[in-house]
């Protein structure tokens, strides 16, 4: 079976690709985005998530079949050049300690800014309550989250 | 004799009324559900239609059903109705929130490999419709009740119960998930002939 999906802006046919194959497997071992990690593999821990028309996804669990047609967006397309207002917010604060979980983290906490510009300190616990950081950072991740939504510098 | 004792022997001694109990219907085996024909043993039309929902009502008390008809935030998991792990929050219109919505994770199937339930429109019933710890006689009257039934009429219920692909689900749950009992065909005949018996809800 042949998939086109379209990621980051650019369109990938998938030739003789099982349908059910998860969309990580594909972004990562197929089109070479390894930005976005592989964590528990049961949509549990938030690593592998990814935007699917704009919506938060976990891509383990995400059969490739579901993007056909569908604009997937990664860390590596979030944007041109790690300018996102979360991605500075990320450097300026120091957020990532080991790193592993990050990507998951932004994907997710740009799915909230996108739908909710101004949340309160209850609506990133809820939005980010799936995404876990075995090193702890979840306190400036929710001040980073902050500083994004205000857009200060 | 006294009087007293004359009175308990009367009591006693008198035939028992009919009472049209589950009892006087055949046994139904484990994880299955009584046919509606079975109920026809059941002479008086009210007493038959209240009978009818409790059949029903072993499909709507199911750790598949109730466990997203909850009155908080969560869902509940498993057998034992423990919170939805990861934690999540129902939103604004019972499908989450924004970067954690059901639908981020459950697909429109069953994941075998990561025990991931899904199907069609995977979402939360209303608080409005919440089954969770009610009894069955609760119940019925929200399904009856426009204000708490998303305003369906009595049709429109057993269409939901005998044709909605995410009910169905509550029977193909996947991994290693009890099903609710009997199948959805057979709740939609029983929720049929609830209806026909005059929709009587049990005490």
């Amino acid at each position: 079976m042949t998939i086109s999906i379209k990621v980051n802006g650019r369109e990938h046919t998938l030739g003789e690709i099982d349908p059910e194959m998860p969309l990580l497997w594909v972004l990562r071992d197929l089109l070479g985005l390894t930005g976005t990690k592989f964590g528990c593999g049961e949509a549990l821990c938030g690593a592998c998530t990814v935007h699917l028309d704009g919506m938060a996804v976990r891509s383990c669990v995400t059969p490739v079949e579901r993007a056909r047609g569908r604009e997937v967006t990664t860390i590596e397309g979030l944007s041109a050049d790690g300018d996102h207002p979360l991605q500075k917010a990320w450097v300026e604060l120091g957020v990532p300690q080991c790193g592993y979980c990050q990507a998951g983290q932004i994907m997710t906490a740009a799915a909230l800014l996108a739908a909710n510009p101004s949340p309160s300190d209850d609506d990133i616990a809820r939005s980010m309550a799936g995404n876990l950081c075995r090193c702890g950072t979840y306190v400036r991740i929710r001040a980073a989250i902050k500083r994004a939504a205000k857009g200060t510098p | 004799m006294s009087r007293a004792a004359l009175l308990l022997l009367a009591a006693c001694s008198a035939p028992a009324p009919a009472q049209p109990t589950a009892r006087a219907l055949p046994a139904v085996p484990p994880g299955q559900l009584a046919s509606p024909v079975a109920f026809d043993a059941i002479a008086d039309r009210a007493a038959r239609s209240r009978a009818l929902f409790g059949e029903i009502a072993k499909v709507l008390t199911h750790p598949r059903c109730v466990n997203c008809h909850t009155p908080d935030e969560s869902p509940r998991q498993g057998d034992q109705h423990v919170f939805h792990d990861p934690p999540v929050a129902r939103g604004a219109g019972d499908r989450g929130v924004p970067g954690m919505q059901c639908t981020g994770c459950h697909q429109d199937h069953n994941l075998e490999l990561a025990r991931v339930p899904g199907a069609p429109g995977w979402h939360l019933a209303p608080v409005a419709m919440v089954w969770l710890d009610r009894t069955p006689g609760q119940i019925c009257a929200q399904i009856k009740d426009p204000a708490r039934n998303g305003g369906r009429t009595l049709a429109q219920i057993q269409d939901h119960l005998a044709r909605d692909p995410l009910v169905a689900w509550g029977w193909s749950p996947g991994a290693d998930r009890a099903p609710a009992p009997g199948t959805q065909a057979a709740l939609g005949l029983l929720a049929q002939a609830w209806i026909d018996s005059g929709a009587e809800c049990p005490p």
